[in-house]
């Protein structure tokens, strides 16, 4: 049991090691990025902008709308899930009652 | 005892304490200077600082060395519990966090005095030019940033995870008075200065300070007792 | 409210089951088109986060003055929806923007206003669940002094932008446009109401047990 419990120990220890020339050799072999221009600056009206720029709407617009049910759902899902353990320490607490 | 009477006594006692020790004094101020060095690397490129960073990292440095300040003003009353002592005391809870604000204002003129020409040396940035107005700025703003410092400070004195949670509120909550800082003194710092906007945003820095220093004021006793 | 819950449920079903045909008849806006659409649910978001804003820093000025564990709950709750219908908002935002701009972010008055508050509220939630005991009254002043931070806020930015002034495409209600929009704002703010009732519910049931493991111990 305890091999098992430092080998977990030393794992992540040994990962962080091993990224290190990892990086190293990631980093020399890159280009530096090209500079971009802020955008802001580029403001261009839709219907004048060339073809190739004009995103496709809908999956923007999907993704949009599954973003707000998504968070709703969440929400609410996180909030039944702590009402559980509501009840399951309701009961333990009952159950530690002094029986009279 | 009278309100500005326990003012006096409790900002003594800290300056008392500061004085033998100078612990918070000089590793402020230290931190600030090497906060500044640390934006010269970034901001400095091939001798020539770039555009006009200099207001921007005057403002940053003072935001930055306040909430070390704070968190190690109130961390030295934790120590020794005396902020539990300073509560039990029959006095005006409110004259306490005066006394508090004025400690860590004195210590922020301290930093800021270094830091000023620091910027203005480093970052090539004529903050001298108008001394004047820009002082008034640098006062509204550093007595705004400090009010809601010291009054989390002295919330957070008592919670965990104190350090890291400081920041936390306190950025979000301080954010127009590094804009309003920053906008005036940069107003000041332009190749064409204009004492016209730097004073707009005096006036909003100065409406900052009176709504929340009156908020704290009202909030500080409440939130630190039970 | 317990009689009206199940009432309420339904209707707020009915309308989010309705809302997309009634989105998918509005006229389109002239300039954006499809993705405009997405501001049927976007700015309803904005709206029940400033509501929660609001509704935190009410309850904690209440919490604060009259120590009463209710207003914290409401409190609490405000707290919640305000980052969860922020974060709603901030990410159907750019979402939009960057088909309509062209950008995915602007320091524009409406968005670092929102972002700031937003922000403001979770370092309210950080507080209330790192912060250990006690942490509930430091969280009120957390929640008031972000609610008074609003207009500094908007002001200091809106000063900034003029000064340096950028277009931006904000859409006109156009007739057609105004039903729909309303109508996603009643589900809206439906919908946060149901959400308030259960969530303070939860917190006043936990509260109890709290209460009720500590008279255990004792």
């Amino acid at each position: 049991m305890n091999r098992v419990r430092s080998w977990w120990r030393v794992l992540p220890i040994l990962a962080i090691l091993g990224m290190g020339p990892v990086l190293g050799a990631v980093v020399s072999a890159q280009q530096p990025p090209p500079q971009p221009k802020a955008a802001q600056d580029e403001f261009v009206p839709i219907d004048q902008l060339p073809p190739e720029e004009k995103l496709p709407a809908a999956p923007l617009l999907i993704a949009a709308y599954s973003v707000a049910w998504l968070a709703v759902a969440g929400y609410l899902f996180s909030i039944w899930r702590r009402l559980d353990r509501v009840e399951r320490d309701i009961a333990d607490a009952g159950r530690r009652l002094p029986r009279t | 005892m009278t309100f500005l009477r326990v003012v006096w006594l409790v900002m003594r006692k800290d300056l008392l304490v500061e004085l033998r020790s100078r612990e918070i004094v000089y590793t402020t101020m230290f931190f600030a200077v090497s906060c500044v060095l640390v934006f010269a690397f970034g901001f400095v490129r091939e001798g020539q600082p770039m555009g006009d960073v200099g207001a921007g990292i005057l403002w940053i440095a003072v935001a930055f060395s306040g909430t070390l300040a704070l968190g190690r003003a109130f961390e030295r009353e934790r120590q020794s519990e005396t902020l539990r002592a300073l509560i039990l005391a029959p006095v005006d809870r409110p004259a306490l966090y005066v006394a508090k604000l004025l400690g860590v204002l004195l210590l922020m003129a301290a930093v800021e005095a270094i830091v000023v020409p620091l910027v203005a040396l480093l970052f090539q940035a004529p903050l001298f030019r108008h001394l004047a107005m820009l002082l008034a700025l640098l006062a509204a703003g550093t007595i705004g940033f400090t009010a809601v410092g010291t009054l989390f400070g002295a919330m957070l004195s008592r919670a965990r995870s104190r350090d890291v949670l400081l920041p936390i509120l306190l950025y979000p909550i301080t954010v127009p008075v590094i804009i309003a800082g920053v906008r005036g003194t940069s107003a000041l710092l332009q190749a064409d200065p204009d004492p016209a906007v730097a004073r707009a945003w005096l006036s909003l820095l100065v409406s900052f300070d009176v709504v929340f220093i009156t908020l704290a004021l009202w909030t500080f006793e409440p939130v630190m007792t039970d | 409210m317990q009689r009206l819950f199940l009432p309420l449920t339904l209707l707020v079903a009915a309308m989010f089951a309705y809302a997309p045909v009634m989105i998918a008849q509005a006229p389109y806006e002239s300039t954006m088109l499809l993705v405009q659409k997405i501001f049927y649910f976007h700015v309803p978001s904005w709206f029940v986060m400033f509501s929660g804003a609001f509704l935190c820093a009410g309850a904690s000025v209440v919490y604060l003055a009259k120590g009463s564990r209710n207003a914290d709950h409401y409190a609490l709750t405000g707290a919640e929806l305000a980052v969860v219908f922020g974060l709603m908002g901030l990410i159907t935002g750019p979402l939009w923007a960057r088909k309509a701009w062209g950008v995915w972010w602007e320091w524009d008055v409406k968005l670092t206003l929102a972002l700031v508050v937003w922000l403001t509220f979770v370092a309210y939630l950080l507080l209330r669940r790192y912060g250990g005991p006690g942490s509930e009254k430091l969280a009120a002043g957390v929640g008031i002094f972000g609610a008074a931070n609003i207009p500094f806020v908007y002001y200091s930015v809106n000063w900034w932008r003029t000064i340096h002034p950028k277009t931006t495409v904000v859409p006109t209600l156009r007739p057609g446009m105004r039903g729909t929009f309303w109508f996603c704002v009643a589900a809206f703010m439906l919908l946060m109401v149901l959400i308030v009732a259960v969530r303070v519910r939860l917190e006043r049931q936990r509260a109890l047990v709290d209460d009720v493991f500590l008279d255990l111990e004792d």
